[in-house]
């Protein structure tokens, strides 16, 4: 049996734990019951804690004025750069990892790259994309995001390189096999658990992305971080579509973190914590 | 001369792809880095010396104009302070607050999975929903907040958060802190369960209480993965730019006006280019001193 004064505990921690969770589910939840309630719900004094009846009216008038092709929009761009920023940032960081090229210093500028403030960036970008016939193209996006992501995705990947043992690559070149055949053939597939962890944060920040769609985008590839914010009013908000498409953005990001528990804390650490 | 044997051709290039194989893999993807990353930083250079505007396109060379405007320029100081603010008061919360709830659930717990994929949740969300969710929520009448401010004072409120002066700051802190603390605990939470049991051990029958073991064995345990955690959340709140986009864009006036919001404002609402190149330049150049010293000193800590 249990001593009393460590079951106490035990259930002390245990209704903490609930409600930390409740406390900070709760504007999740707020949002969600948000999408489901009609305007006149939703403009109801005082407000309602649970829907009157569940409707997925905020959804179909999203998809039926097309303004769901923002999520199909933001989708493209981050499928795109994600595979771009994989396939230049996994050979980047395998050259990194074995060969050292370019020393200490070009994996700390690359890593510097990480830390300028889109802010900074996207002024010039702007201008050049301008310049370029760039601006509001799928292009534009892409190679933006791209570049954003790749210093992630090499630091990232210069771990998990690190990771597999030298011996497999070298047998591999013992048996005849090119470098190219041991990057395809050995690296990769060993690779394979930490590209997939890699490839869906590399998503998550690009489809998560406010900023850079802004100033990028006017009406072709406006994502769905752009299309809430068009829902701001400026004496009322339309709080049906505003919650109708942040869920819209929000449930496949949830999906793939479920999935992905087991590398969260490597991911978002940026490699530092190995979770 | 005959032609080259197209067997010795290629077998010629194979030996320059073998020779240079790790330039060839890098290469890619520094010209990306270098086009999006440094050409801009050039860019913004060449622009800040100049005078281009809306209204006027005067590319001649005008010194150090813009510069010594910013340096004067109210506006813009009152943003680094208004980030400085946001960034000095949400960071310490967010790391105490993560560490306390990494504490709760570090040992076992029923559930303790579930509870700790449910609280990473707000992290991914995309800043700009949370800034939407959170104005929902802060809604004068229609809004659960000011609801459940009611139940306790006992009649209805209609307190306006995103305008009112001495609480715009609250408002935008707890959306912060809400979003932000889950990161927080979830490093937090992997570094604590790294931490050697049997020095824990070791100190529990030694009589150490709780503050003592925490101070002495937990605490220089877990500074390289704090140390890392407060730089990420330190660049990540130098730029905040989302909720208080969806919050209060910068307002009441300009009262929640960070740098990011001002260098937006200045760049692409009143189409002062070289005078937002020269604040951005400005930006860059102060973030990269700090990430130099910060990066040093992780490296002597290691």
């Amino acid at each position: 049996m249990i001593p009393r004064r460590r079951l106490g505990v035990l259930v002390a921690r245990y209704v903490a734990a609930v409600a930390l969770v409740l406390a900070f589910l709760f504007p999740v939840y707020w949002l969600f019951m948000t999408s489901l309630k009609t305007a006149d719900e939703i403009f109801s004094f005082p407000p309602t804690w649970w829907p009157a009846s569940l409707q997925f009216g905020n959804f179909m008038v999203l998809f039926k004025d097309g303004d769901a092709g923002a999520v199909w929009n933001s989708f493209v761009l981050a499928t795109s750069s994600t595979v771009l920023a994989m396939i230049l940032g996994t050979m980047c960081a395998y050259a990194l990892a074995r060969f050292r090229t370019g020393g200490e210093h070009l994996s700390n500028w690359i890593l510097s790259q990480r830390m300028i403030p889109p802010i900074a960036v996207v002024f010039p970008i702007f201008l050049l994309y301008a310049w370029l016939g760039l601006v509001d193209t799928f292009t534009g996006l892409i190679l933006l995001y791209t570049a954003f992501n790749l210093p992630y995705v090499i630091w990232m990947m210069n771990g998990y390189v690190r990771d597999i043992p030298l011996e497999l690559e070298e047998s591999a070149l013992v048996d005849g096999c090119t470098r190219w055949q041991v990057l395809w053939k050995v690296v990769f597939p060993m690779a394979r658990s930490g590209l997939v962890a890699t490839a869906i944060f590399t998503f998550v920040f690009a489809w998560n992305d406010f900023i850079f769609a802004l100033v990028l985008s006017r009406t072709e590839v406006t994502t769905y971080t752009v299309q809430v914010t068009h829902y701001f009013g400026g004496q009322s908000n339309f709080w049906t579509k505003i919650a109708a498409m942040s869920v819209l953005g929000t449930l496949p990001v949830f999906v793939a973190v479920t999935f992905m528990q087991r590398w969260l804390v490597r991911g978002i650490s940026m490699g530092a914590v190995k979770g | 001369m005959n032609p080259p044997d197209p067997a010795a051709l290629r077998r010629r290039k194979a030996n320059f792809a073998e020779r240079h194989f790790d330039r060839l893999l890098v290469a890619p993807a520094i010209t990306v880095l270098l086009l999006i990353g440094v050409f801009p930083l050039v860019y913004l250079l060449m622009v800040s010396f100049q005078q281009i505007t809306m209204s006027e396109e005067n590319r001649a060379f005008a010194g150090l104009l813009n510069y010594s405007r910013l340096f004067t320029d109210t506006r813009f100081w009152e943003s680094v302070l208004h980030t400085l603010f946001i960034g000095a008061i949400a960071l310490p919360l967010e790391l105490l607050l993560g560490l306390a709830m990494a504490q709760l659930l570090l040992d076992k717990l029923p559930g303790r999975q579930v509870f700790v994929a449910l609280l990473v949740l707000p992290t991914v969300i995309s800043p700009i929903v949370s800034g939407a969710t959170w104005a929902l929520l802060f809604d004068n009448r229609f809004g659960p907040i000011n609801q459940m401010i009611g139940w306790v004072v006992g009649h209805p409120v209609t307190i306006l958060w995103t305008v009112k002066p001495d609480l715009v700051y609250p408002a935008i802190l707890l959306c912060e802190v809400w979003q932000w603390t889950p990161f927080m605990f979830l490093l937090l939470l992997a570094a604590l369960s790294n931490v050697d049991k049997s020095q824990l051990e070791a100190a529990a029958i030694d009589g150490a209480g709780f503050w003592r073991t925490f101070f002495r064995i937990v605490l220089p345990a877990i500074r390289p993965v704090l140390a890392i955690a407060i730089l990420i959340r330190a660049l990540d709140l130098f730029r905040v730019f989302d909720i208080i986009w969806a919050l209060t864009k910068g307002g009441p006036g300009t009262m929640t006006e960070t740098v990011s919001v001002f260098n937006y404002t200045q760049g692409f609402q009143q189409f002062e280019t070289s005078y937002t190149a020269a604040a951005s330049l400005v930006i860059v150049i102060i973030l990269s001193v700090v990430i130099m010293v910060a990066l040093r000193r992780m490296r002597i800590d290691r």
